[in-house]
């Protein structure tokens, strides 16, 4: 009785904040409410006992990829005014792209096996005595080792893609180099000149 | 009810306290507290003077190169966790799996050290 109720409190506020993230006026409003959604989301990998995604959406999610989108709204620089007047350009792409991913959540419900040839899985409980971390474990380094190597790649080209583009040095600011500052030498640094005086008269 | 469920337990009888206070906090002034709004109380407050910008300016783009490192080594964490836990069970194969991973990303994070990209100027 518990876990239904909290399952249906936890799937209306994900609704109801992916709402808000659409209608909200302010862009920084949206993003809360997208971290309200995650946090919930969270809350439901916890009851279908899938306790390390839930953490790590949290640590994730929550953690990293929303102080990015809060870091891409304070970057970007718009005005909720004209943000207005340029919906209307992309509402029917919008909707397009809405109807078709609506389509798909219909077609996964009646018909999961257009998506994968082991649906069955779905629906069947496994009796273990392992935590739901440690059958991620014994999978994820060995039986999936490709696709472990290979987000391992991505991570990498992610990491040069985001230098490359981002980084860009100033050579006027005047950085200090210790090692340099120590190896200075009178000799080098101090020039002594001789003024030849004049005596006005 | 799984028994993950109650382990968990004390952390929704917190939030759910959490969640009391704050609208015990906030549901009363907002319904209670009278409210006239005119243009004047709702304009920013600087200090007295009349604002000299909109508060919604640029930002610098390194916080957000900031950012994306930290999301790709907090990545390799969260895939470090369940390695630890399963340590034993994996085998060799399981650890020079995993060295391989950090070795890939090792190589990036020298790119990113060479380059300076850790540096605030």
């Amino acid at each position: 009785m518990f876990p239904v109720l909290l399952f249906y409190i936890f799937s209306l506020a994900i609704i109801a904040s992916a709402l808000m993230v659409i209608f909200s006026k302010q862009p920084i409003n949206s993003v809360l409410f997208l971290i309200f959604s995650f946090i919930n989301a969270a809350g439901i990998f916890l009851l279908a006992g899938a306790e390390f995604l839930a953490l790590i959406m949290v640590i994730v999610y929550v953690g990293a990829v929303a102080v990015l989108f809060l870091f891409v709204i304070m970057m970007l620089d718009f005005n909720p005014d004209t943000i207005k007047k340029e919906v209307g350009k992309h509402l029917y792409v919008g909707l397009f792209i809405g109807f078709i991913l609506f389509l798909e959540i219909i077609l996964m419900m009646y018909s999961p096996e257009l998506f994968s040839y082991e649906y069955q899985i779905v629906g069947n409980t496994v009796k273990t005595s392992l935590t739901n971390t440690e059958i991620l474990g014994n999978l994820i380094y060995t039986e999936y080792f490709l696709q472990f190597q290979i987000s391992g790649f991505i991570l990498l080209v992610a990491m040069i893609g985001a230098i490359v583009l981002t980084l860009r040095h100033r050579d006027y600011v005047r950085r200090q180099i210790v090692s340099d500052q120590v190896a200075r030498d009178p000799k080098l640094s101090i020039e002594l000149v001789d003024i030849k005086l004049k005596i006005r008269k | 009810m799984p028994s993950i469920l109650q382990d968990y337990l004390p952390i929704v009888i917190f939030m759910s306290l959490c969640m009391f206070i704050t609208l015990l906090l906030i549901l009363p002034p907002l319904l209670i507290a009278p409210k006239n709004p005119d243009p004047e109380k709702l304009s920013p407050y600087e200090c007295g003077f009349e604002p000299f910008d909109d508060a919604r300016s640029k930002f610098d783009i390194r916080f957000y190169l900031v950012a994306i490192l930290f999301i790709i080594f907090d990545l390799e964490v969260a895939f470090l966790f369940p390695w630890a836990l399963v340590f034993g069970d994996i085998g060799l194969f399981g650890f020079f799996s995993m060295m391989l991973f950090l070795g890939i990303l090792t190589i990036g994070f020298i790119y990113e050290w060479k380059k300076g990209a850790l540096e605030w100027d």
